[in-house]
């Protein structure tokens, strides 16, 4: 076979890019033309200028950090405990009929209605953002796991009680490996939730995060300011995106090409 | 068949209950065989004659409620390290090598230390024609490479008796036909004793000693036919009108019955009918 050519190794990337100029450059010329009211729009150039004056004079890196470990330490504590609990869950039958009316009540709640309570009970200080983080990953991590136990091949759990395959054993051959798949989708929806649920939480209290940057930008007519911080949200969200993708194919390769 | 029983099953009878008609409804009913040592014996019998409840029964994954099943002597009370099954479906874990797979049952039975399983995994990848495919994902198999690490998995644990439970009904005519023949060929070298399960008349006629019929609806044994073709067995027997004139008493024996039912399903007819020795002939 001939090689690739240039064009043929990079097709993603260079349409994809070309999409992003494209709409950049229309984004800058509508700008420049006063298309819209300048007091409630800002251009590309103007919000990296804006972006660059943040992060060098600004209190942005301090709000990148605050947003970052809140995000961090909620996420990991939703991951824990929704897969630990949803573990329980799906395999034992008497847990799940304990806790299912329970947890599909709170599944049915958008957890953002949530938000003021919590500002109550735990503060405004990171602690309360973090546990919002919590509160919106939690439950499609525990969902997932509990699909994915429940989904569990029943022809591989005859073939390991045949063979005298022990609870545990059947656990950790059979049980963890077939529900990672789910394990991950639940990740990977709780990473989106996750990053909703540290910018709002952010919006309601508090003086600091990036979240906190776009209300107060949004708020005192700074467009640019808050644009900076939409922006900081949407690579963040393309980054952990492209993290969780690469976990998922790190654990499946063992699956058929597709 | 002069050694000695390995595995015997007495006057076993399974019910099950039908909620919708608050009844029970029996499966299996008096059923008696025994399979001596280095014996392979087949269980035919058209769907619904339990025989699948059968091997559920024998490899300890279903209870029954009379009669006695045992193991050299021993009543089964539960799945053991004395028996293996090789499952109609390959169950492979699809997140384990094929090397990891055929380690798998000795694994969960811990009766061998690591030197000894790994030992015995190259032995049985070897024995099944699989060396040089250790370390590929059974998705990357086709069908008949994985129903032999599903053969090799069962008897690197090493039971007193193999169960094999329709290995080869998913697999395409062609690749059954080539499984049967290898089937035996690893069966001479590993010399164990087998029951043998399938619907396939003509299968169990020409891997088994001997081959039980079983009726449908409950399921009774109807007839036991001696085998007396020699070994080793090329595909060719197959075309023997000794083989050919076998294989119709056996299969007049289940139609016999089809026939006191007088009205069989229209589905299970075209299951029963559809061996393939009537293309063609």
């Amino acid at each position: 076979m001939k090689r690739e050519s240039f064009y043929q190794r990079h097709e993603g990337l260079i349409l994809g890019g070309g999409g992003v100029l494209c709409v950049l450059a229309v984004w800058q010329y509508a700008w420049q033309q006063q298309w819209v009211t300048p007091l409630f729009f800002a251009g590309p150039a103007e919000i990296a200028k804006q972006f660059w004056h943040l992060m060098t004079e600004g209190s942005l890196p301090a709000d990148i950090l605050f947003s970052g470990q809140n995000f961090v330490v909620g996420l990991s504590a939703a991951t824990l405990a929704g897969v630990v609990f949803g573990v329980l869950i799906g395999w034992y039958r008497k847990i799940r009929l304990i806790f299912d009316p329970l947890l599909n009540a709170l599944y049915a709640t958008p957890r953002i209605a949530m938000v003021p309570l919590i500002i109550l009970w735990v503060g405004t200080d990171w602690k309360s953002k973090a546990f919002i983080v919590f509160m919106s990953s939690f439950f499609p991590i525990l969902v997932n796991t509990v699909a994915g136990i429940r989904s569990l091949d029943p022809d591989l759990l005859r073939a390991a009680r045949a063979f005298c395959a022990s609870d545990w054993q059947i656990f950790k051959t059979v049980a963890i490996p077939g529900s990672v798949p789910f394990i991950l989708t639940g990740i990977r929806q709780g990473v989106a939730l996750g990053l909703i649920g540290v910018v709002v939480g952010e919006m309601f209290g508090g003086s600091q995060g990036v979240g906190f940057l776009v209300a107060y930008g949004g708020q005192t007519f700074q467009v640019d300011t808050a644009f900076v911080g939409v922006i900081i949200i949407a690579i963040a969200g393309m980054l952990l995106t492209f993290l969780t993708d690469r976990l998922e194919r790190r654990f499946s390769r063992w699956r058929p090409e597709r | 068949m002069n050694g000695s029983i390995k595995l015997h099953i007495d006057r076993v009878s399974k019910r099950y209950w039908f909620e919708r008609e608050a009844r029970e409804i029996p499966a299996l009913v008096d059923i008696s065989l025994s399979v001596a040592e280095g014996e392979f014996v087949a269980v035919v019998g058209p769907s619904g004659c339990g025989k699948t409840s059968l091997m559920n029964i024998v490899a300890g994954l279903l209870s029954y409620d009379d009669g006695t099943v045992s193991i050299d002597g021993k009543k089964v009370t539960g799945p053991g390290v004395d028996r293996a099954v090789v499952f109609q479906h390959s169950s492979l874990l699809p997140w384990r090598t094929i090397a990891g797979n055929i380690r798998y049952g000795m694994e969960m039975q811990r009766r061998f230390d690591a030197a000894t399983m790994r030992e015995r995994t190259d032995h049985f990848v070897k024995l099944v024609g699989l060396s040089g495919f250790e370390t590929h994902y059974p998705s990357e198999l086709s069908g008949g490479m994985q129903q032999r690490v599903n053969l090799a998995r069962a008897l690197a644990s090493d039971p007193v008796v193999l169960l094999m439970d329709e290995p080869f009904a998913a697999l395409d005519a062609q690749t059954r036909e080539f499984m049967q023949a290898e089937l035996l060929k690893i069966w001479t070298q590993a010399k164990k004793t087998v029951l043998f399960i399938t619907h396939q008349i003509n299968e169990a006629v020409y891997l088994a000693d001997r081959v039980i019929v079983m009726s449908a609806r409950p399921g009774r044994v109807k007839g036991t036919f001696d085998i007396p073709f020699g070994r080793p067995r090329g595909l060719e027997l197959k075309r023997d009108p000794r083989f050919l004139k076998l294989e119709d008493a056996i299969w007049k024996l289940i139609e016999e019955e089809a026939g006191n039912l007088g009205m069989m399903e229209p589905v299970m007819n075209v299951e029963v009918v559809a061996p393939e020795k009537f293309v063609g002939e």
